[in-house]
């Protein structure tokens, strides 16, 4: 399998790397559905330039990254971007870790069958060695070859860099790393707060992995629990700590993290922040922020209780999640969970809306860059065009995801109660969603 | 919530779908094509009124005496015009300079990609000269312009003459808050545009030309002076600017009140008004009027000297005096006294005209249909397309049966694309590209060159092998035209909303003619019968049909002969005005519309 992979790489770099010397390269960084203020490349460079001179880069309301994550980016040689780099780190990342991840799903469901757990009638649910042998590669491809990455690349957004050090915790995750995992996950979450609800499916996982059962009265579980949350924070505290010294001033909580909660910066993005705040009366604006902000965060405690035997699904929502109703997000932070799409091939016959979901993505994406014009150039439409797009973009999301997670559990529920469902009265049932 | 997850109520409307969709295809065609022209039908219309407050009456003394002594002076432009044989640059810059302008020329240089016959040029060389007039009441950051071209032969003398009276006129007198630039330039739009790119700083088309030595303030409004008589009967008003944009219709409100308040007859398409509205023939005249703006909307050419400021977010029209056999006629005097109403209103502007619409179709002058009433004619056209998709999906085998891993492989999908594609990217490039090979090897000239290599392109594509996939993969399969047909009607459909969302006249003609072949085109239809239709239908024929009710509308009809060199001409302005000025419908045409109608081609012809 490794051959295919190299192949992949190959093509995914070969492509980028043409565009960054197309005339498109100059073009894409400025499209605010690709870069948002918090990732913008040439942010970047302004903050770096500002470090240079000896002036706080938080100077100023330009530069939005932490520090000592953009450093590197500063020496690195720039025949290969780290964005490229970036990219195809994650891309295998997310092929081992799904790798690893379709193994134990595989053994988990050998032992189910040894011990004739699944009803006779669910045989044709049974997933196969031969269609789960190519879903790494798929999961891969989708991460590489989506137009969405690549725009993201190309204008060298450094979502690209969160994306890998998501997919690096999700690869220890999945390997049972648990100090690995804690120190990924702090470093995603120093980056963009965002990943800070991704603590409990890690921690689902590597339970189950040790065999602990969720169980408020055990206190393996409670050790456990503790020295995971102690790693995470210790390590959260260490970086935080880092970027204290290096520039010897606290500027950066509120240049980073005040910016991404607070959001000041109300430049149109594929988001649902923008245009709420821009017209929103000044005095609500603080319980709006609150509102939304903890949406994002909320559907945590739902989604871990009814997911909790299922992790790695867990972990799929919630980057979706975040993805759909952070403040500044960009088509990279999408790009990311839809890399997930293929390990959940299986529940593809219970999906109910994807052709319609799809449809609308690939229409919104076109319609994007057309209502901009017709707003921003030629000044006859104007932003109520373009929210509309961003909000039909945005439903078709929540649309996608929600079919994934019904999907999800209607295969469990069959998996349990058997394919065929009969009434109490023997005739054929259908499962309702209301 | 419940069409999207309760499975009965969905299986009903899946089946009322499928079995019903052939008629509502039809029904919906015929009600798109009626709403369409129920738009023009008076009282389904709205009468236009006034939005921005700061123009909002016409309460404005106009006292321009000097349309005399403005047309001796545009006597003497054409005097000097004719003696230099172009543009009379030195006399300009010494008039404008005694008017008290401050005055500034910018020279440019274009060599077309091929030469342009109907204008006969080439190589173009010229010299814009242009006034600015500095508001004495105001910072000077915003600005106005009034320009008029320098055309060949004797054509437009009396607007420079105008121009020049109104510019000394203007100086005379101390309400002006922004500065007014008055602007001659030379090869009309070729010499605006380099005006108005050496203005903003850009350079999106390559040209050469000298930066601009002095500017005001950011431009708030333009309109541009035709005229070429002493004495006019009507004024026109050109709305129509590059890519079908059109200016704020509080621009086209300002122009209808001072006409009423001065008395002048105007026009718009050259139709005047009509009141009867309630009779057939007056029906039919607005019908007219808007179908003529459609056309001219959706040839995306700028039709008048003002349509390259509308690329600069810049209200702009241009103002045509027209000289027919009509009794009443209209002196100079009070065309300027009409210029001067109407910059005196646009100097009160606080900010950028925005209030009224954008996106409107006009039957006549006082009269317009918004965008929120016009699109569901398109709408009625897309919504075939998506119901032929749903058809497709849901043939009678259950969900998305067509989507599943045991569907036709990707390769044998992507061929027929990739192809038509190609097809497509030739037929943007070759033409201007294999010119001098042509002109070599065949006895026509350059202009000539250009338009038939397209041809040849065009219909080549028809004869492609586009049975491609058989290599790959042996026999098309049944599904495999399926999947084909599903992809060639989602892509149309993108293709056709974004169309209209930019310029919907052009996206509704693309419509009024894809939209059919789309809907019923398969494999298993008569195949001679279906491919003459479809080429009777295709984008290029259609271009044909667009020249020949254009003539018609107009009046002028043309005989075949000469419909067909009209034809001929009109691509080369395409293929030029997209080199020249940007403008979108030759590539839109080229790589999109062309590779997607092949598609369709391609599954006539799957076996």
């Amino acid at each position: 399998m490794a051959a295919p992979l190299t192949l992949l790489l190959i093509v995914a770099v070969t492509i980028r790397a043409v565009l960054f010397r197309s005339s498109l390269a100059e073009l894409i960084p400025e499209r605010v559905e690709v870069v948002s203020p918090l990732n913008a490349w040439k942010r970047v460079v302004e903050g770096l330039a500002l470090l240079d001179l000896g002036v706080s880069p938080y100077a100023g309301d330009v530069f939005h990254e932490v520090s000592p994550l953009s450093i590197p980016l500063n020496e690195s040689n720039p025949s290969i971007h780290p964005s490229i780099m970036a990219d195809a780190l994650t891309a295998v990342a997310l092929y081992l870790a799904v790798k690893d991840y379709n193994k134990t799903v595989f053994r988990k469901q050998k032992y189910a069958l040894e011990a004739e757990r699944y009803p006779l009638d669910c045989l044709e649910l049974i997933r196969t060695p031969k269609e789960m042998y190519y879903i790494p590669l798929k999961v891969a491809m989708f991460y590489l070859l989506n137009p969405f990455t690549i725009l993201s690349c190309v204008a060298k957004s450094t979502c690209g860099l969160n994306n890998a050090v998501i997919a690096l915790f999700i690869l220890c995750t999945v390997k049972g790393s648990s100090l690995m995992s804690a120190i990924f996950l702090a470093l995603a979450t120093y980056q963009s707060i965002y990943p800070l609800t991704l603590f409990a499916p890690a921690l689902l996982y590597l339970l189950q992995r040790l065999y602990i059962p969720v169980n408020w009265q055990r206190s393996s579980f409670w050790l456990f629990t503790t020295q995971y949350t102690f790693m995470y924070l210790g390590s959260l505290c260490v970086m935080v700590c880092l970027s204290f010294f290096l520039l010897s001033s606290w500027d950066f909580l509120s240049s980073v993290y005040g910016f991404i909660l607070s959001v000041p910066d109300l430049t149109p993005n594929i988001g649902l922040f923008w245009y709420f705040f821009a017209e929103m009366f000044e005095h609500f604006r603080l319980f709006f922020i609150c509102v939304f902000q903890i949406n994002v965060f909320f559907y945590t405690i739902p989604l871990s209780i009814k997911l909790k035997e299922h992790p790695i699904f867990l972990i799929f929502m919630q980057i979706a999640i975040i993805s759909i109703f952070k403040s500044y997000p960009t088509v990279g932070d999408i790009a990311l969970y839809m890399a997930f799409l293929p390990a959940w091939n299986h529940l593809y016959r219970f999906l109910r809306n994807i052709f319609l979901v799809s449809v609308v993505l690939l229409a919104c994406s076109a319609l994007f860059p057309v209502l901009w014009h017709l707003w921003i150039y030629a000044g006859s439409a104007n932003s109520n065009f373009y929210y509309a797009i961003t909000l039909l973009f945005n439903v078709a999301q929540i649309l996608l995801v929600s079919d994934y997670f019904y999907a999800y559990l209607r295969r469990e529920h069959h998996l349990t109660h058997g394919l065929y469902l009969k009434r109490k009265d023997g005739s054929e049932a259908t499962l309702v969603l209301k | 919530m419940g069409l999207l997850s309760d499975p009965n109520r969905r299986r009903a409307l899946t089946k009322l779908l499928t079995r019903l969709n052939a008629p509502i295809c039809v029904m919906c065609y015929l009600a798109g094509v009626a709403w369409f022209m129920g738009l023009a039908f008076e009282p389904f219309t709205l009468r236009t009124y006034m939005s921005e407050n700061a123009m909002g009456s016409t309460m404005v003394e106009e006292r321009f005496p000097a349309g005399e002594r403005a047309l001796a002076t545009g006597r003497e432009f054409a005097a000097h015009k004719k003696k230099v044989g172009g543009m009379p640059v030195d006399w300009l810059v010494k008039t404008m300079q005694s008017r008290g302008l401050e005055v500034f020329t910018q020279s440019f240089t274009r060599k077309l990609p091929f030469p342009d016959e109907n204008k006969e040029r080439y190589m173009v060389r010229g010299t814009n000269v242009y006034g600015i007039l500095r508001a004495p009441r105001a910072p000077r950051t915003e600005a106005l312009v009034l320009s008029a071209p320098c055309s060949e032969g004797n054509n437009n003398n009396q607007a420079v003459g105008l121009l020049l009276g109104l510019a000394q006129y203007f100086r005379s007198q101390i309400h002006w808050a922004k500065d007014i630039i008055f602007l001659v330039n030379e090869h009309d739009l070729i010499g605006m545009q380099a005006w108005l790119e050496g203005y903003h700083h850009t350079n999106t088309t390559g040209g050469d030309w000298s930066p601009l030595q002095g500017r005001g303030g950011s431009i708030q409004a333009a309109l541009s002076l035709e005229l070429s008589s002493d004495v006019i009967t009507s004024l026109d008003l050109v709305l129509e600017g590059l890519n079908g944009q059109l200016p704020n219709l509080d621009l086209a409100n300002l122009f209808y009140a001072f006409c009423q308040k001065i008395g002048v007859l105007c026009t718009i398409q050259g139709k005047l008004q009509r009141n009867d509205w309630d009779t057939t023939s007056g029906y039919s005249h607005a019908a007219q009027t808007m179908m003529l703006m459609v056309l001219k909307q959706a040839s995306g050419r700028p039709w008048g000297d003002h349509g390259l400021f509308l690329r600069y977010h810049i209200e702009a029209a241009s103002i045509r005096g027209i000289n027919s056999f009509r009794q009443y006629k209209t002196d100079t005097t009070t065309i300027g006294r009409l210029l001067e109403g109407m910059y005196r209103k646009l100097n009160n502007l606080l900010e950028r005209l925005h209030q009224s619409y954008f996106f409107y179709l006009m039957p006549s002058l006082s009269r317009f249909v918004s965008i929120g009433y016009y699109m569901p004619a398109f709408g009625l056209l897309a919504v075939i397309l998506l119901l032929r998709v749903s058809f497709h999906l849901w043939d009678n085998r259950g969900f998305y049966f067509y989507l599943t891993p045991s569907s036709p492989g990707v390769l044998s999908i992507l061929t027929p694309v990739v192809i038509s594609h190609m097809t497509g990217v030739a037929l943007y490039t070759l033409p201007i590209l294999s010119q001098e090979m042509a002109v070599q090897h065949f006895p026509v000239s350059e202009t000539e060159a250009v338009v038939l290599t397209a041809i040849a392109i065009y219909t080549a594509g028809l004869a492609l092998p586009h049975n491609t996939h058989r290599l790959l993969q042996g026999e098309g399969t049944e599904e495999g035209w399926r999947v084909l047909k599903l992809v060639a009607l989602l892509y149309l459909a993108v293709l056709l909303g974004c169309t209209a969302l930019i310029n919907f006249s052009l996206g509704f003609i693309l419509a009024l003619s894809l939209v059919p072949i789309a809907a019923f085109i398969t494999p298993h239809t008569p195949k001679a019968l279906s491919a003459a239709i479809m080429v009777l239908l295709s984008p290029g024929c259609t271009l044909l049909y667009c020249v020949f009710v254009f003539q018609e509308l107009q009046e002028t009809p043309v005989s075949l002969q000469d419909g067909w060199m009209l034809f001929l001409s009109v691509i080369s302005q395409g293929i030029l005005d997209h080199a020249l000025y940007g403008s979108l419908v030759y590539p839109l045409l080229a790589l999109l519309i062309y590779p997607c109608w092949l598609l369709l081609w391609n599954i006539l012809f799957w076996k």
